[in-house]
């Protein structure tokens, strides 16, 4: 596989990967701004109201056959949260021409598609159409107001909300469902236009498609974004004293009980000498199947149904969610600190770190499978780094992490805040 | 083995059954980095009363195939665990309606994984104790699905359109079904359904299909049986038992799923039927037909709606669902799309540009090894080359999928399911407490 990354213009970046392993090319262009509470909304509603009909394709159904004509090309719009950033995304996989039936070329076809979508809505009155706004607005507002649906995922993001107050971190990705609700037309075209000018630009292609084709059909289908921007990427790194605990406890109707621990990496993030020794440490601890969450709280002592942990390598947060019966809520808790401990204190044989260390090396290079999966980490990596190389580098890194580096990186977890939904019942 | 070619698809395949009984694929993929191996029995949820070996039927419980999955990774040392973790091999199991498939993928270490997976799903090894410790773990998991609302209203769906095939029971069964099996329950069902003759291996990726023969005759035991036998009760009469059912769950906005009863595939045509049924899910309701842009316009559905076609041993259907203010709206519209459909027939061009998408999309999925290996197996045990794909759309007319609307989508044969907001849940906020530090 090949990789070129060329500049079009400051803060617009084209990153190309040459490959034909795929049956699909991907093309995808993301518009990254800060996240912020007075923009989120409306960020998030954008890329959803473009979606509603474009210029020449001005509704769902003339959009969907225009995709349907490219062999069902699969093309839509995304929000996602890298840091304290906001990527605005469309994503398109369409098959590769080689498949095509009646042997056309899919991928200009579908970069122009993408294009008109983003850069020439169907407006009305110099603006977005309002029956769109009203309806994008009430999706999205349905669409916060569903998170709690997923209780696990619900007290996931409660977690980050309260351990992170008063940060970027903790705003939602998709806004307020207030704001969206309230949203008109001008206000939204407004916001629309800031983004277009302003926010910092990725497009990546992955697939069989020469160099020169994909960066002709890129500048062509996307020429008005061609233009100098700021690149718009920060993080705030927080570290806390170990010490002071945060407890939230919230209750609702639930059958069983979701906890979520929220730690602080001590600063260490993505490109810190130390992420590599983290990586490791987070898989021994609660990233895979084999870990010491899964075997000794889950399987062992049969304290919850689920738990993992999770690391945001931007922001330096691990995340620890659990699926547990109330009567063991505490239990469980300290049963997953006391893991944490053992690593710190080194009680870890050679064979799991050995294992944690082979985990990471198989997700690291099994994302050369998934053009999905290497789309994010490209697109995450140019924003967060300024480029998409270094999982080449970090492979060989994790190769030579040794025990006490992951006793240390253990030590850089510090417990910040521990959330619990429960039941109602047997207050 | 035997070598097929799909030129088309510019994939190739290598089938054979070998000496034990066993049936291999294996799919080669030079460029990935990942090897994926997928073995499956054909055994699932539905199958609770089989023939035993000395010729008598016998019940069980519901719940046995998915128990049996969990418990499957139990061995006496642990160490095809261990061979998974050392070479940092994901490995997991899922079961279904129909089977039960037990898989890998790795980047290193092959050869020892595929040693592991095999030793470890043929050689049973259960004890009392461990049983009855995983009660407790699968009842907190049932306990975690009955809190799903997508798991509620699509399991009240099944129980509105089936009168007793056991598709409409919880897959996993309940606490009260499982607290029945003992450590013998788990003996039996392995001996009936963990026979090479009535499993197939998947794998995909770089490597030697000769290898994989050789350690998959060495390690599984000859078995003359094939196939197993299994009773899914009385055939089903056409029409759903009842049109619609509601409960109160929580959840911020209603849900709901809508289904049709339609006959299970006549030997042959599994692979057919599934493409007319993904054909009728996408004229009735995909995002370029005209009732979904109509009914997302009038605010009555949103970007949540989805529908599918489904199939297993004695059933299948097509439903539709997602997010709705008004499900009986969306249900009626759903209804009088058919009646329009059969009577005035589709427009040719939408026609078109729907197989040209639907064939698009089944090319796409072939980028995964896990879903290409599954998908083999599964044809397997319905009977058709998955591959084959390509020719069998060539072949299905609208007058195909025409009729399948006009016998299916009837009042008779649908029901709809809702899941309500609990009273309260639309302006929820959670009660919170604030412990002292």
């Amino acid at each position: 596989m090949e990789r070129i990354q060329t500049t079009l213009a400051p803060g617009v970046e084209l990153v190309a990967c040459r490959t034909e392993q795929f049956k699909t090319g991907v093309l995808s262009v993301t518009l990254t701004v800060p996240l912020r509470e007075e923009t989120a909304t409306a960020y998030a509603m954008i890329p959803e109201v473009l979606y509603r009909g474009s210029r020449l394709h001005p509704d769902i159904e003339q959009l969907s056959a225009a995709t349907d004509q490219l062999y069902g090309a699969s093309l839509g719009p995304s929000v996602r949260q890298r840091g304290e950033s906001q990527g605005i995304s469309f994503l398109c996989s369409v098959i590769d021409d080689r498949y095509a039936l009646d042997g056309m070329a899919v991928l200009e076809p579908a970069s122009m598609l993408m294009g008109e979508i983003l850069l020439d809505p169907a407006v009305e009155g110099g603006v977005f159409r309002a029956d769109y706004v009203q309806s994008e607005g009430a999706n999205l507002a349905d669409r916060i107001n569903a998170r709690i649906n997923d209780k696990q995922d619900w007290a996931i993001f409660r977690l980050t909300q309260e351990m992170c107050a008063g940060e970027a971190y903790a705003l939602d990705k998709l806004g307020s469902a207030q704001q969206a609700l309230e949203m008109t037309p001008e206000v939204l075209w407004e916001h629309y236009q800031t983004l277009l000018a302003q926010a910092q630009v990725v497009f990546y292609y992955s697939g069989s498609a020469p160099w020169d084709r994909v960066e002709q059909v890129v500048r062509q289908a996307f020429a008005p974004l061609i233009t100098p921007r700021q690149r718009g990427y920060t993080c705030q790194v927080v570290e806390r004293p170990a010490g002071s605990v945060r407890r939230i406890t919230e209750r609702m109707e639930v059958g069983q009980a979701k906890l979520a621990l929220g730690f602080r990496t001590g600063g260490i993030t993505m490109g810190h000498p130390q992420f590599p020794a983290l990586l490791v440490c987070n898989a021994l601890f609660g990233g895979t199947a084999n870990s010491k969450l899964f075997l000794r709280v889950r399987e062992e002592l049969s304290l919850c149904y689920s738990v993992s942990s999770l690391l945001d390598k931007l922001k330096g947060i691990m995340v620890v969610p659990a699926g547990v019966d109330a009567a063991d809520l505490n239990r469980a808790e300290q049963a997953i600190l006391e893991q944490l401990e053992e690593i710190r204190r080194g009680q870890f044989t050679q064979e799991e770190l050995e294992a944690a260390r082979m985990a990471v090396r198989s997700g690291l290079r099994s994302a050369r499978d998934s053009q999905g999966r290497m789309e994010d980490d490209c697109v995450t990596r140019q924003l967060a780094t300024g480029t998409p190389e270094g999982s080449q580098a970090l492979l060989e890194a994790v190769e030579q992490v040794t025990a006490q580096q992951v006793e240390q990186a253990a030590h850089a977890f510090v417990l910040d805040t521990v959330y619990c939904l429960t039941g109602k019942e047997g207050e | 083995m035997e070598q097929l070619s799909y030129a088309n698809l510019g994939e190739r395949l290598l089938r054979g059954k070998l000496n034990n009984g066993l049936t291999l694929y294996v799919l080669p993929r030079s460029g990935y980095c990942r090897q994926f191996a997928f073995l499956a029995t054909r055994y699932g949820g539905i199958h609770q009363r089989f023939l035993q070996a000395d010729g008598s039927w016998i019940d069980t419980p519901a719940g046995v195939a998915h128990f049996l999955e969990h418990k499957m990774f139990d061995s006496p040392d642990g160490s095809e665990l261990k061979t998974f973790a050392a070479t940092g091999a994901e490995y997991n199991a899922f079961t279904a309606a129909d089977m039960t498939g037990y898989y890998f993928t790795c980047t290193d270490g092959f050869e020892e994984n595929l040693r592991a997976l095999l030793g470890l799903v043929s050689r049973p090894y259960f004890t009392q104790e461990r049983v009855d410790k995983e009660q407790g773990i699968i009842g907190q998991e049932i306990g975690m699905c009955l809190d799903e609302p997508g798991n509620g209203v699509y399991y009240q769906l099944l129980e509105n359109l089936y009168a007793h095939h056991p598709i409409r029971q919880e897959l996993a069964g309940t606490v009260e079904s499982i607290s029945h099996i003992t450590a013998d329950t788990l003996y039996q069902c392995h001996g009936a359904f963990y026979r090479p003759g009535n499993m197939v291996l998947c794998v995909g990726g770089d490597v030697d299909a000769q290898l994989v023969a050789r350690v998959a005759e060495e390690l599984l035991p000859v078995d003359p049986l094939g196939a197993a036998c299994t009773d899914l009760g009385e055939r089903e009469l056409p029409q759903a038992v009842r049109a619609y059912g509601e409960k109160e769950m929580a959840v911020s906005v209603p849900l709901f799923e809508l289904g049709f009863k339609g006959e299970p595939p006549q030997p042959g045509e599994s692979l057919r039927q599934r493409l007319m049924g993904e054909l009728a899910c996408d004229v009735l309701f995909s995002a370029s037909a005209p009732l979904y842009s109509r009914l997302y316009e009038q605010g009555l559905i949103n970007s949540s709606f989805d529908s599918m076609y489904d199939c297993a041993p004695g059933c299948a259907h097509i439903m539709a669902g997602g997010e709705s203010r008004d499900p009986k709206a969306v249900m009626e519209a759903v209804l009088e799309e058919a009646r329009r459909l059969t009577s005035e027939g589709v427009e040719p061009q939408l026609w078109e540009r729907l197989k040209r998408a639907a064939y698009g999309s089944m090319v796409r999925r072939l980028n995964s090894l896990e879903d290409t290996c599954m998908e083999l197996a599964q044809g397997y045990f319905e009977g058709h080359d998955y591959l084959a794909f390509p020719q069998i759309f060539q072949s299905v007319e609208w007058e195909d999928v025409a009729q399948l609307i006009a016998r299916w989508c009837t009042p008779e044969r649908g029901s709809l399911s809702v899941v309500r907001p609990l009273p309260g849940m639309e302006e929820l906020e959670a009660e919170r407490e604030e412990e002292g530090i």
